[in-house]
């Protein structure tokens, strides 16, 4: 069954515009078109001068972060239908800079996640024999929802704090943080717990969690961030016994 | 000396929790009273309170603990509202001069009403 539907698409160039307007465009619509898939009708079809990323179109690569109908959704993983609305509308990312129209500048964002140092930091890798530390299936739930982390912005730009606090690093990375930290294979814990632990750092967090709400991967770096601040008060310190190598002879 | 905000934080929570309890005490005390409520507010109980030197206590524990979140409260809330150097080293002394402040004043008023 076809639905048409009208698609406000926010459209601003910094370069050139004084202020930001809206374009609209009927659309048909299947069951199962998505919101990326209407765009790039619209951008093949009618206007071609929408300025919107995207690449792998499911929910993979994270690039077609948008705000759809007022909340940051991934546009490839929005299907018109379940909007549940004749009228919708598309708006870049908040608390990211814009570039044109619905591209954001990421910049900032990977910036606080490199900052995190999102690597294993352990000085006994085993660099000659490739020896791999043991880990329990235990240590890896410790961690796994964290690691499916796709860096697509939507927990950044539903983040009140982040939205006044630019020093902030947002849930992602300090969800990212978590996820290195609690890691059994990773020794640098006084190291990480230096970066967070700043007037900027995971105390600013209002637990709002909105960045969990809006989450595509079903991460929850609300709660991340709230077991990093336990940590950093000395609650589940005995969860981390950082993992030995794996030795010559078989685990028993 | 570089404080780090995970004390700050600690001492933020504890006061918190601190006051809570104390000032709960010190609603409680003047439920008690055989009196009444009202008659618990009237000059002479009201200084009776400062002459008893557990209760007076209790009133000076509730006057640093309320005055410590209160100003990092504070502090907390400007740093989010602007960002920059100069900015906050000013908010943090000025919160700390301020809930130093505080403390005197209020402790000044202790003792002064103890002597009464």
């Amino acid at each position: 069954m076809m639905k048409s539907v009208r698609i406000r698409v926010f459209r601003y160039n910094p370069a050139h515009d004084a202020s930001a307007r809206y374009d609209e465009f009927e659309v048909e619509a299947e069951r199962w078109t998505t919101v990326l898939d209407a765009l790039l009708y619209i951008k093949a079809h009618k206007d071609h001068s929408i300025a919107l990323r995207y690449s792998c179109r499911m929910a993979s690569c994270g690039s077609c972060g948008m705000v759809i109908n007022g909340i940051p959704r991934l546009a490839c993983y929005t299907k018109i239908y379940e909007l549940d609305s004749d009228v919708i509308t598309c708006k870049p990312l908040t608390n990211f800079p814009i570039i044109r129209d619905l591209a954001t500048d990421f910049s900032a964002f990977f910036a606080k996640h490199k900052s995190m140092k999102p690597y294993i930091i352990n000085d006994a890798v085993d660099r000659v024999d490739g020896r791999e530390f043991l880990q329990k299936p235990e240590e890896v739930e410790k961690y796994l929802q964290f690691s499916y982390c796709i860096k697509c912005g939507l927990c950044y730009a539903a983040c009140p704090t982040v939205a006044t606090d630019k020093r902030f690093p947002g849930p992602q990375a300090l969800a990212q943080m978590y996820r290195y930290l609690i890691d059994s294979r990773d020794s640098a814990t006084d190291e990480r717990l230096g970066i967070v632990d700043d007037r900027h750092g995971v105390w600013r967090c209002h637990f709002a969690g909105s960045c969990s709400m809006v989450c595509p991967k079903g991460v929850d770096p609300a709660l991340g961030i709230q077991l990093l601040r336990a940590y950093l008060l000395g609650i589940g310190r005995d969860n981390k016994i950082v993992a030995e190598l794996y030795s010559k002879e078989p685990p028993k | 000396m570089m404080v780090r905000e995970s004390s700050i934080m600690r001492i933020h929570y504890y006061t918190g929790l601190a006051a809570i309890i104390l000032v709960a005490i010190h609603i409680l005390f003047r439920l008690t009273v055989p009196e009444g409520y009202s008659a618990s507010l009237e000059y002479e109980n009201v200084i009776a309170n400062y002459k008893n030197i557990s209760y007076a206590l209790v009133l000076e524990l509730i006057l640093i603990t309320v005055a410590v979140h209160g100003f990092n409260g504070l502090r907390v809330i400007l740093l989010e509202l602007r960002q920059g150097d100069v900015w906050e080293s000013t908010v943090k002394w000025l919160c700390i001069a301020g809930a130093v402040g505080i403390i005197a004043y209020g402790t000044r008023t202790i003792i002064l009403a103890s002597m009464v």
